[in-house]
This record gives C-alpha cells, structure tokens and sequence, in this order.
C-alpha cells in the first residue's frame, strides 16, 4: 500500500481549450460557448444548469431510499444547491477539464459530487459524531457470525487493533478512525464537523489505517506485505 | 471473517489515488467501463481508492447510473 496519497503517477495535466482537438462535436460547443462572452455564455450556462439540476434530481431519486425522511421542497432545495455549487465548479474548473470524457460527463461527476454530500450532511444535520471506542463498539465488530476458529481470530485480531489504535494514532487520526471506519459515520459528514474536506479526511484515514497496518503487521497479527 | 475485518476497518492493500485524483478521473473511468475498456486496469490507483473509501464509490455509481439511464432513453 502506498503511504502517500498523491504518489500515483497519473496524468492530469489540462489542455488549452484550442488544443483539445480530440473534442467530440458536442464537447467543443459547450467548451467553446462556456468560454464566450455575452448572451452565447449566458445561453451555455442556462442549458447546462437545466441538464445539472435533472442529473441532481436522478441521483437524489437513486438514492431515495436511503433518505426517506428527505422530500418535497427540502429536497428540491437541496438539488437546486447542487445544480448551483457544480455550476459553479464547472465554470471555474473549465480549463482543468482535458477532454478525456465528454463534456457533459465531466460536468454530470460535480453534479453528483454535490448532491450526495448534500444528502449525506442534511440526514446527519441533527446528529453527532460517534466518539465512542469502548467495549461495546469493539465487540459489536466481533459479533457478525462466522464459525468459531474464525470468531477467535477475529477478536485477538480486534484486540491488539484496538491496543493499535490507542498506542500508534494521533488524537486526529483516532477521532476519524473511530467515527469511520468503527461507527460507519460517512466521511462527509465527518469533514463537515471538522470544517475539512472529503480528500483531507480520507487522507488521514489512510494514515491511520497505515499505522496500525504496519503495527499488526509488526505484531505478527497480519502478513507483512511487499512495498 | 478476520479478512472482512481487516478489509473494512483497514482498507484494501492497494495503492490508492485518494479522493481528488480519483474525482479528476471518474468522468473518463465511467466513460472507459461503459465502452467496454479495461479501465480498472488502466487506472488501477482509482480502482483502488473506490474500493476503500465508500463515499467515491456511491458517486462512481451515480455517475454510471446516470449515464446508463441516458443511454437507454
């Protein structure tokens, strides 16, 4: 496993617009007017706010049944936000777009990007962060059936991660680990609470899953992977 | 069971491109996948970071859905 994040070399270098010359027909048009002046501009950004707020609504109707108390005008407040953050970010964004998809498809990933934070942080709005990482929230992990050889290698194995999480992680890295990865808290959500970012939180998730990979592994309680 | 455990507290071995890079990539991955191309292959760091961190891959399946729905209709 990589310990950096950022260290896998893919190329995301944009092209200039004129330089885009793999461009489908219709990826060039919506380039070409987003990046117009007057009423061509304002025509673009009209027609692609129409097709963000339908992709909003298709996403929050997929995932409907994961937000059932979410309806009538709240979630068509929240779809609207979301057509307007990812029009926004389309527009700003519009020179880091490197025609590597169709247009509409890059622009369809803020669309989604947006709404599914938005649902995520609304259904949790009341809640808090599960803290806890006390008896109960550890056996509760034990306790998913298995056969038993299993289920005894499963709660040494919880033992000396949770002797892990106490011993190798920062008190940031703990408050993520626990909320995530232990109560199921989505990171969104997470980030919210600590005013970050989705790919900051992540980050230190894969920190802290790091540390306590390589101490279990130190430990002889996992197998020592090649890096 | 003491694999799923180990998956789901502590994430998959792979390495992993995180969340922005694998957002700058999604449009092209969903794209590859829908045409057929070995994508997970191809950008197999993004393949790995959807597998670990379930907030991209909800998103991943919004996109795919979406565009599914498109092709069909």
């Amino acid at each position: 496993m990589s310990s950096v994040l950022t260290d896998v070399e893919l190329d995301q270098t944009p092209q200039p617009a004129a330089q885009r010359g793999g461009l489908d027909a219709e990826s060039r048009a919506w380039v070409e007017s987003l990046g117009a002046q007057g009423t061509e501009q304002a025509h673009a950004l009209e027609r692609l706010h129409e097709l963000l707020l339908r992709a909003a609504f298709a996403e929050a109707g997929r995932r409907r049944h994961l937000y059932p108390e979410i309806g009538g005008t709240e979630l068509d407040d929240l779809c609207k936000q979301a057509a307007d953050d990812a029009l926004l970010a389309v527009t700003a964004k519009l020179d880091g777009y490197r025609g590597a998809s169709r247009f509409t498809t890059w622009a369809y990933a803020f669309v989604i990007f947006e709404i599914s934070v938005k649902l995520r942080r609304h259904a949790w709005r009341r809640g808090r962060i599960p803290t806890a990482d006390d008896d109960a929230t550890w056996d509760r992990l034990a306790e998913r059936g298995g056969k038993a050889q299993a289920r005894v290698e499963s709660i040494e194995l919880l033992r000396a991660l949770r002797r892990a999480v106490v011993d190798e992680l920062t008190p940031r890295q703990r408050q993520v680990f626990v909320a995530v990865a232990l109560n199921d808290v989505q990171i969104d959500v997470v980030a919210e609470q600590l005013d970050s970012t989705r790919g900051a939180v992540y980050k230190v998730l894969h920190d802290a899953r790091m540390k306590l990979r390589r101490r279990l592994e130190r430990d002889g309680h996992l197998e020592q992977e090649a890096r | 069971m003491k694999e799923d455990l180990v998956t789901r507290l502590l994430g998959t071995a792979d390495e992993d491109a995180g969340c922005e890079t694998a957002f700058a990539f999604l449009a092209e991955y969903v794209e590859g996948e829908l045409a057929g191309r070995p994508t997970a292959e191809v950008l197999a760091a993004v393949a790995a970071h959807l597998r670990n961190c379930p907030a991209c891959a909800d998103d991943y399946e919004g996109l795919l859905a979406l565009l599914r729905e498109q092709q069909r209709s």
